[in-house]
């Protein structure tokens, strides 16, 4: 491709190409993955409760606040272990919301393998606040 | 409405699909249509409502960016030093979020839904402007260059005022982390008019951090429980396939007329979210 050549002196020109293939390979992968994830949880629930697919008070009780669903890693492995649909489905959406923040850690590497120290640097300190965000809600 | 969990999840993932489609062809994200449907349409809890809308950003953004990083159009090195300001005002949004009474969350979010359909409308020019030199963006080499395809040439462009543009990151990423929204009307006009970056390479680069400024809050969201599987994983799928869906079929457009009636749609809503808040 002529638009590659042109992207950088010397033999560095190729390393950012492929990252940025495999960044964009990684966002993907983490986004269907945890399509499937959610649907299939879904699935899970629907078979499992029978009711579910009648009742107005079970969409209350699933849907109003103070709704019971896990909201930490030890609920949903809990969960996972009980073959329980909501606790599948929250696996997906924490693939999902773990997708870009693996698409930083990935980044810090490719920063460093280009010997950009200061960007690795940078990166790193976004990668910490993506960690300080789980552990603040957790606190709040 | 008396639905089951059913016909709950059916018309849900329905709207959410209509709902991406919508946001990748005027491009914009689907959460700002999401927010309101849960909560006036189907009278969920504003929190439930954001939390779900958070994770369906995360969703488009990182299909999205996939796209323009392949394509080259973002510039990962602006992206990553400006998610220093969007993730931590993310956070800082996310925790006002469970702070804050929820009539305020529909006052702002009506407010800021009015604000993004108004920025729909006022188009940005495409051109090259004088660039004041800027140490930082020196320092940093935040300069960058993408292929246009409507020139069929690379453009080369100059970052400036890279600290003010870090700022108003800052503040574009509260608004995201309260509201559950991408904020993407409010990152590219900051791009664009403040640090010089063209339209195009603008919109690729904000698009491609929504992901980790959602991320961010969505950290926050999850922990206080905010974000429950029945309401999130529909919308979710939903905004996913729409997005998909209307990005390979149409690509974005131009359509003055179309454009103007979703704006005057998006207003609507807008004038009802604030309604709802002060009612």
């Amino acid at each position: 491709m002529s638009r590659e050549k042109k992207s950088g002196p010397g033999m560095r020109k190729s390393l950012p190409g492929r990252f940025e293939r495999l960044i964009s390979g990684l966002l993907r992968t983490g986004v269907w993955t945890s399509l499937g994830l959610m649907l299939g949880g879904l699935a899970v629930m629907f078979v499992h409760h029978a009711d579910y697919l009648d009742s107005n008070r079970e969409l209350q009780r699933l849907t109003a606040p103070g709704a019971a669903f896990p909201h930490d890693l030890s609920a949903v492995a809990a969960g996972i272990r009980a073959g329980r649909g909501q606790a599948i489905a929250t696996l997906g959406l924490l693939f999902l919301i773990g997708t870009p923040i693996l698409r930083v850690a990935v980044s810090i590497i490719g920063f460093l393998l280009q010997r950009d120290y200061v960007y690795a640097l940078v990166t790193a300190a976004v990668l910490a606040l993506l960690v300080t965000s789980f552990l603040l809600g957790k606190a709040g | 409405m008396q639905l089951s969990p059913l016909e709950f999840t059916l018309m849900l993932s329905g709207i959410a699909v209509a709902a991406g489609f919508c946001g990748s062809l005027f491009g914009i994200g689907g959460g700002i249509v999401i927010v309101p449907v849960l909560t006036l349409l189907f009278g969920i809890d504003i929190r439930y409502a954001i939390g779900a809308s958070v994770v369906s950003v995360i969703a488009t953004s990182s299909g999205a960016g996939a796209a323009y990083v392949r394509e080259r159009m973002a510039n990962l090195r602006v992206a990553m030093f400006l998610e220093l300001g969007t993730t931590s005002g993310a956070i800082t949004g996310a925790y006002l979020a469970g702070i804050l009474h929820s009539r305020w969350l529909f006052v702002i979010f009506g407010a800021m839904l009015g604000l993004s359909a108004l920025v729909m409308l006022t188009r940005l020019k495409p051109g090259t402007r004088p660039v004041p030199p800027d140490v930082w963006a020196d320092g940093l080499r935040l300069h960058g260059r993408y292929f246009d395809a409507a020139l069929d040439r690379e453009v080369d462009y100059r970052v400036t005022r890279t600290r003010t543009g870090l700022f108003l990151m800052y503040l574009a990423g509260i608004i995201s982390g309260l509201l559950g929204i991408g904020s993407g009307p409010f990152k590219v006009p900051a791009m664009d008019l403040a640090m010089g970056i063209p339209i195009k390479a603008s919109s690729a680069t904000s698009n491609f951090m929504i992901g980790v400024t959602a991320a961010a809050s969505s950290g926050v969201y999850f922990g206080r429980g905010d974000i429950d599987p029945f309401i999130a994983a529909p919308v979710a799928i939903g905004v996913v396939i729409g997005a998909t869906l209307g990005s390979r079929v149409l690509g974005r457009t131009d359509n003055r007329l179309l454009r103007v009636l979703f704006v005057i749609l998006l207003l609507t809503i807008a004038a009802q979210m604030i309604y709802r808040g002060l009612r």
